[in-house]
């Protein structure tokens, strides 16, 4: 297992774009788990007879309009964006994977209703509909992840669906059945392992839809709450003082570009290395 | 059964399903707004008219709103009312919804129209130059530059394009539309939104067409086209872009929702009006009728966008539909 893991990364990281990506997502998880032992200030500090201050050996990326450390702002708002992507994928993988074996075990009706479901999910435009949510609860991260994780459950549900529908008469699921596997064990112990590398893949490659939402709707103002550093919450205020400063909007806008950027091309390698057919119709 | 008999039944059969499938998408979303606004936390005519109410005022208000009708009763009114075009009244101006919706649409649409046919018009030369020149260093630039394009959020670029073309380099207006309603100074104000709605698409087509002609170039009618000795121009642009064209129109439907969302930010950082300053502005001011409302023509829009993208879709390339009934089957 760990041997096959480390094949697919080998392999991942043999193109020029693969192995770019591979660097920033590696540097963004480190930045996101050790976040407080990496910043050099603390992120919220205030320190307003220092504001907009430049670079220097002190404050590496300058202050912002407050006078707080940006670069211990950027490293903290790397664990936000990390944290609001693992979480909501997590759980819309896990949901999603069960609503997609349940769908291609059920009747053909209630398979056919799940399907339809998955349709009215993924036909909605999310960020609106985000907007519609947070106007009513007012802005939160808990509202960022229901949102995020509902949209991506039809993503993983579809994929899990397919996959099992492909599996469901292979030789050894047959002779399971024949031996009288439980459903919980068939599940389990054999299609969800089966099932598992391509729903990875797909995984990665929402990671930076997920950073999108978060930061676009934390940038509107109606997502993170300051004085929590999101990338968005950073550029939002790097943009209201624009006319002071440059610099804010110019490092939090590079530092969420880098990052989207680094997690798509890890993504798209990552597939392409895993099996390219995979994911054409999606 | 002949040939066309089935090919009808068949249509008509897609046709039907599609068209159920989108009324329950626009009645999912009614019923999902419905249902947000009777979760509006606390009381709303406090919430609405200040802390300065009177009781009497709250009381009226209830009554004026039907806010003190049971649910049910609610629901059948708010799904009417919506269906006879009625989208409820600005708590704030007074003024109905929809002619509030109706005074910023052309903003949003010609802001998205003129994104859709930039990205068209660049990714579409693009694509084919790259499947042209396939492993080319040119190739791989693009490559390159049409992922960067596509993960980079539109806001994001926005931003970039306001720190270079304006306050680094001074050369376009940025922030609002002309007031005067003079053409050269909307148009120059214009230029910077679309480009930053449109990177996106420019990516997605450009990487699209490349592969798709790269793989219609792989099919036996193109090898025929050129044994009979027909130019390598007419085959590509004639035979090839023809049928490459069409995921690129599924594309743009699909698209669509991805486009909307990143015209609101982009309006907002431009401080263009438009449907998004609007939902924004709305949600700002707790003015929930017209946050209902926006949100309920986006949804409409997008939805009837889609649906007109899919079945046009099926009509260039019929295999699409037959796939779809077969799936639909198996199901």
């Amino acid at each position: 297992m760990a041997f096959a893991v480390l094949a697919v990364l080998r392999r991942t990281c043999a193109s020029l774009t693969g192995a770019m990506g591979f660097i920033v997502v590696a540097l963004v998880a480190i930045l996101a788990v050790f976040a407080p032992l990496i910043a050099m200030h603390d992120p919220d500090r205030l320190d307003v007879l220092n504001r907009f201050a430049a670079p220097s050996a002190e404050h590496w990326l300058g202050t912002d309009h407050l006078g707080r450390d940006l670069c211990s702002r950027l490293v903290h708002g790397a664990r936000v964006a990390m944290g609001v992507a693992v979480t909501a994928i997590a759980i819309a993988m896990a949901v999603g994977t069960m609503l997609g074996i349940l769908a291609a075990y059920i009747t053909a009706q209630a398979e056919r209703v799940v399907l339809i479901v998955f349709d009215v999910i993924s036909s909605f435009p999310s960020l609106v509909l985000a907007l519609a949510v947070v106007a009513v609860f007012g802005p939160s991260t808990l509202i960022v992840v229901v949102i995020v994780t509902v949209t991506l459950i039809p993503h993983f549900g579809r994929v899990a669906r397919a996959q099992v529908l492909a599996l469901r008469s292979a030789p050894f699921l047959e002779a399971e059945r024949i031996l009288g596997a439980s459903g919980t064990r068939m599940v389990f112990s054999h299609i969800v392992p089966n099932i598992l590398g391509p729903l990875l893949v797909l995984a990665s490659m929402d990671i930076p839809v997920v950073i999108t939402i978060e930061a676009g709707l934390s940038f509107l103002g109606l997502g993170v709450r300051p004085p929590l550093a999101s990338w968005g919450t950073l550029i939002q205020d790097g943009y209201q003082f624009l006319s002071d400063s440059w610099i804010p909007v110019l490092v939090s806008s590079a530092a969420l570009a880098v990052a989207t950027l680094g997690f798509t091309l890890f993504g798209e390698a990552l597939r392409d290395a895993v099996d390219p057919r995979l994911y054409r119709e999606h | 059964m002949p040939a066309a008999r089935i090919m009808n039944s068949e249509t008509a059969r897609y046709l039907a399903s599609r068209l159920v499938t989108t009324v329950l998408i626009v009645f999912g979303a009614m019923l999902l707004l419905f249902t947000l606004t009777t979760l509006v936390p606390g009381d709303p005519a406090a919430t609405l008219l200040g802390p300065q109410a009177t009781p009497e005022l709250a009381r009226r208000f209830v009554h004026d709103m039907g806010l003190d009708q049971p649910l049910h009763v609610r629901l059948w009114r708010f799904f009417a009312a919506v269906l006879a075009g009625n989208l409820g009244v600005d708590i704030i101006s007074g003024r109905s919804v929809v002619s509030i919706i109706a005074a910023v649409m052309p903003y949003t649409l010609i802001l998205t129209f003129s994104a859709i046919g930039l990205a068209v018009a660049t990714g579409l030369p693009l694509g084919i130059y790259a499947a042209t020149h396939r492993g080319s260093v040119m190739d791989n630039v693009l490559a390159f530059v049409s992922v960067a394009f596509i993960a980079v959020p539109s806001f994001v670029i926005a931003i970039f394009l306001l720190l270079i073309f304006a306050i680094w380099l001074g050369w376009l207006p940025v922030l609002g539309t002309s007031r005067s309603g003079a053409f050269l100074d909307e148009f120059k104000r214009m230029i910077l939104p679309t480009v930053a709605l449109a990177a996106g698409w420019i990516g997605f087509i450009a990487r699209l067409v490349r592969a798709s002609m790269l793989e219609v170039m792989g099919e036996p009618y193109i090898r025929t086209a050129r044994a009979y000795g027909l130019s390598e121009r007419i085959v590509t642009y004639k035979y090839a872009l023809k049928n490459a064209c069409i995921p690129t129109l599924a594309i743009l439907g699909l698209g669509i929702g991805r486009l909307l969302g990143g015209a609101v930010l982009v309006e907002i950082v431009f401080a263009r009006p438009g449907i998004g300053r609007l939902l924004y502005d709305a949600i700002a001011e707790r003015n929930y009728p017209v946050v209902q409302g926006t949100v309920l023509v986006t949804v409409i829009l997008f939805v009837l966008v889609n649906l007109l993208v899919d079945l046009s879709y099926s009509a260039i390339d019929p295999r699409i539909r037959r796939e779809a009934i077969s799936s639909a089957k198996a199901a």
